[in-house]
């Protein structure tokens, strides 16, 4: 059963160090999200040929949700440039705007939700209005992944464990973030819009 | 059980990361609802051949699903639709490419693990509850889900539409959505894995042909998994949330004219087929990469074509995305639009030709040692081929106006999806079983398997494309309600009977499984003479797969009769021949 299994590293001769294993689970985490939405876009472009489609105006605030989702990305890439110049702490600093600006685009997010149903405009009450509850929802979610990926690399950039030239973790949380924000981007096109 | 070198039993046995204890944990589940979905195909098999006679014991047996001793029209639904799912989802996936891929891809590539062990952990663990949501689901007020695996709307999208569309088709669809979650993480793994995670000398030319088409249906499922998730989600906001997505105009229940307005059920066929269809080839495909590795083990000879096999993979990948379609031609399109899908379709028979005729060339003198492992892929064979000429005729849009939603689809998807895939499962089994436990399954008993197993199952569902041209629809709960059906219903009791002789040869299959992991001979590191390198490990393998260096890999997968080599055969890891020589004659 238990033989004397030597002490190895789990991957000592493995090309693990030459290629950065999470690389690739993110780019294929990425590509699942990128289809997700890609299916949902479809799916808006079918719906919206019924003869019910009207669209619902979108609440002002998701306007301004999306200049915090911007500034949210900008500050995670001040605390990019922060590691590559060996400024753990600032990074720190930019990280937490970044997060909370996360934390913020969201609770805008649930006041839209609020505003739309303060004008009686409900999950149910119209097929434009069904896709932005769902759309925003479905998308939140991939948000607060997002968040969590954020408040791991925050812990780890304050314990210092990044500098200029090993952050690949903190390079992850960011491109993924950053695609979270482009999704937000393409759907409020297409919501604003069709 | 391999060691896993930490813990105890908890994490050595439970909560594991170690990709063999994984795998093994995936296929033991696998046969655990396999038994659940092949018992309901009994109970379905007994009902088609003798509809208005009564089984009182079974009656007795599942009280909610007879009524005096007759199996109720609804519970026949559920038993079809939770038939399809479980055997699709939860039995062929779950071997094939959660076990076995769990199993053998860190061993065939010289790695130490899985690229993330814990997340391959976590989709073992979240394939779990999927499994019981499922099983509970026929615990649920009035039953399973009953709208087919395919789950179309409106059907699946109203609670009250037929019992089991309640909280049992709810909990269908949660289960479903666990599944993908699972199967996600899942393909990241084997995906960074196989990219990053091969020993020295592995390149991707060198890969044996099972890596290379997991590798491959995973980028597939990554690519048409979301699809369904995206449908899923709409679905149950359809169910809960009164939108309405898949809901169309004046649907009338009891009556009464439902309060849904202007959504699509098209949309639905769509999204599902997207899925649906390459998820035919996350199953398929790998089952040939395994065929491939034991022709060429049991066959002493190398595989036929390796890298016009590699292409042909790539290509069957791409074009299996775009042919979705060719499921929906009776579904309401635009005839162009079937043209397109239907000649896409009749195209996959390309490469689809050269992957099947490359299997059959590599048995072109080849030495075969006809084990237990080797003749299921014989009998794979046969199955592709007999099944693949049915396919022809659902692929054009003319003939399958006619054979849709009859008993030919129901044959044809069978020997190609199940007899295919189970194959491979059994093949699979014989030649890792020593890998795997360490000990050999007994081989004449493997034989009496086989000859049991192939007639059995190549006859049944070839006689069910002869019951579809006859007319008989799938989903019928009663053939004999209709006249016409009746002069050919001789044909169901013939069926019937030849699938419980199938259902009973698997009995030998687990009597011999479960009776080898005590009883079977010791099997050495390489009882089969292979080259890859699981079997440069020993039987079973250890924590960490080898000591303390890994094999480097000088050569192909499938060097068998070298010449100038006695044991006629070169491993992976075997030095170059002119290293081999130097050190000949150096001695």
């Amino acid at each position: 059963m238990t033989a004397a299994v030597p002490v190895v590293n789990r991957f000592p001769d493995s090309r693990a160090a030459d290629r950065e294993p999470y690389s690739i689970g993110l780019v294929a985490i990425l590509t699942t999200v990128v289809m997700l939405f890609t299916a949902f876009t479809a799916a808006l472009l079918i719906r919206r040929t019924g003869d019910d489609w009207a669209r619902v105006a979108l609440p002002g605030i998701v306007w301004a949700n999306t200049l915090v989702i911007l500034l949210s990305s900008a500050a995670i890439e001040r605390a990019r440039a922060a590691v590559r110049a060996n400024a753990s702490q600032r990074a720190a600093g930019w990280m937490s705007v970044g997060a909370l600006f996360g934390l913020l685009f969201l609770a805008g997010q649930v006041i839209a939700w609020r505003s739309l149903a303060a004008h009686g405009v409900f999950l149910s009450s119209n097929p434009h209005a069904a896709f932005f509850y769902m759309l925003s929802g479905v998308h939140g979610a991939h948000v607060l992944g997002g968040l969590a990926a954020l408040g791991w690399t925050l812990g780890r950039t304050r314990a210092g464990a990044y500098g200029p030239a090993r952050h690949a973790g903190l390079t992850h949380a960011a491109v993924y973030w950053h695609t979270v924000g482009g999704v937000w981007l393409w759907l409020l096109a297409i919501l604003s819009t069709l | 059980m391999s060691a896993t070198g930490d813990g105890g039993f908890w994490t050595r046995y439970v909560f594991s990361t170690d990709h063999k204890t994984i795998g093994k944990q995936y296929y033991f589940t696998a046969v655990v609802m396999a038994l659940f979905a092949a018992t309901w195909s009994m109970l379905l098999r007994l009902h088609l051949a003798w509809p208005q006679s009564q089984w009182p014991l079974l009656g007795k047996l599942f009280p909610g699903l007879y009524e005096g001793g007759v199996l109720l029209p609804e519970r026949y639904l559920s038993l079809v639709t939770m038939h399809g799912s479980v055997m699709i989802f939860f039995v062929i996936s779950l071997s094939l490419v959660s076990g076995f891929g769990n199993f053998i891809i860190p061993l065939q590539i010289g790695a130490r693990d899985m690229a993330y062990p814990f997340l391959n952990m976590l989709s073992y663990w979240t394939i779990v509850p999927a499994c019981l949501l499922m099983l509970g689901s026929f615990f649920a007020p009035d039953g399973a889900a009953a709208s087919g695996w395919t789950a179309y709307p409106p059907l699946s999208a109203l609670a009250d539409a037929t019992p089991g569309e309640g909280l049992g088709q709810t909990m269908w669809i949660l289960a479903m959505a666990l599944f993908i979650a699972s199967f996600t993480m899942g393909g990241l793994n084997y995906i960074t894995t196989v990219l990053n995670l091969r020993t020295r000398g592995m390149s991707l030319w060198r890969m044996p042909l099972t890596v290379w088409t997991l590798f491959i249906a995973s980028i597939i499922g990554i690519l048409a998994f979301p699809a369904l998730t995206a449908a899923a989600i709409m679905l149950l906001l359809d169910r809960l949330g009164h939108t309405s997505f898949f809901l169309p105009t004046g649907l009338v229940m009891g009556g009464e004219v439902l309060p849904y307005h202007g959504g699509t059920p098209l949309l639905f066929q769509h999204l599902f087929w997207f899925l649906g269809h390459p998820e035919v080839y996350v199953l398929v495909l790998p089952a040939m990469g395994i065929a491939f590795d034991v022709v060429a083990t049991h066959g002493r000879r190398p595989v036929f074509g390796y890298r016009t096999s590699v292409w042909a993979l790539v290509v069957i990948a791409v074009l299996g995305m775009i042919v979705w379609g060719h499921h929906m031609f009776v579904s309401g399109m635009s005839p162009y639009v079937g043209e397109y899908f239907s000649v896409a379709t009749v195209l996959i028979t390309a490469p689809f030709s050269v992957l099947a005729l490359n299997l059959v060339a590599s048995l072109w003198r080849a030495e075969l040692r006809l084990t237990p492992a080797l003749l299921f892929v014989l009998g794979l064979m046969a199955a592709v081929a007999i099944g693949g000429l049915g396919g022809v005729f659902l692929a054009t849009a003319t003939s399958d106006q006619y054979l849709h939603n009859s008993y030919f689809v129901v044959g044809h998807f069978h020997l190609m999806i199940a007899v295919v895939t189970f194959f491979t499962i059994f093949a699979g089994t014989y030649h890792w079983y020593p890998k795997m436990f360490g000990r050999q399954m007994n081989q004449t008993l493997g034989k009496v398997h086989f000859w049991l197993t192939v007639p059995s199952v190549v006859i049944g569902f070839v006689a069910m494309h002869f019951l579809g041209m006859g007319g008989e629809q799938r989903h019928l709960y009663d053939p004999t309600a209709y006249e016409f059906l009746r002069p050919i219903q001789w044909l169901n009791v013939f069926i019937s009977i030849v699938m419980f002789v199938a259902a009973a040869a698997q009995l030998v299959f687990l009597g011999n499984f479960f009776g080898s992991l005590r009883f079977g001979a010791r099997a050495d590191s390489n009882p089969w003479q292979g080259t890859t390198l699981e079997w440069t490990t020993t039987s079973p393998a250890p924590h960490l797969n080898w000591g303390a260096e890994l094999p480097v890999v000088s050569r192909g997968p499938y060097e068998y009769r070298t010449n100038g080599v006695p044991s006629g055969y070169l491993p992976q890891h075997a030095p170059p021949l002119e290293v081999a020589r130097a050190t000949v004659s150096a001695s």
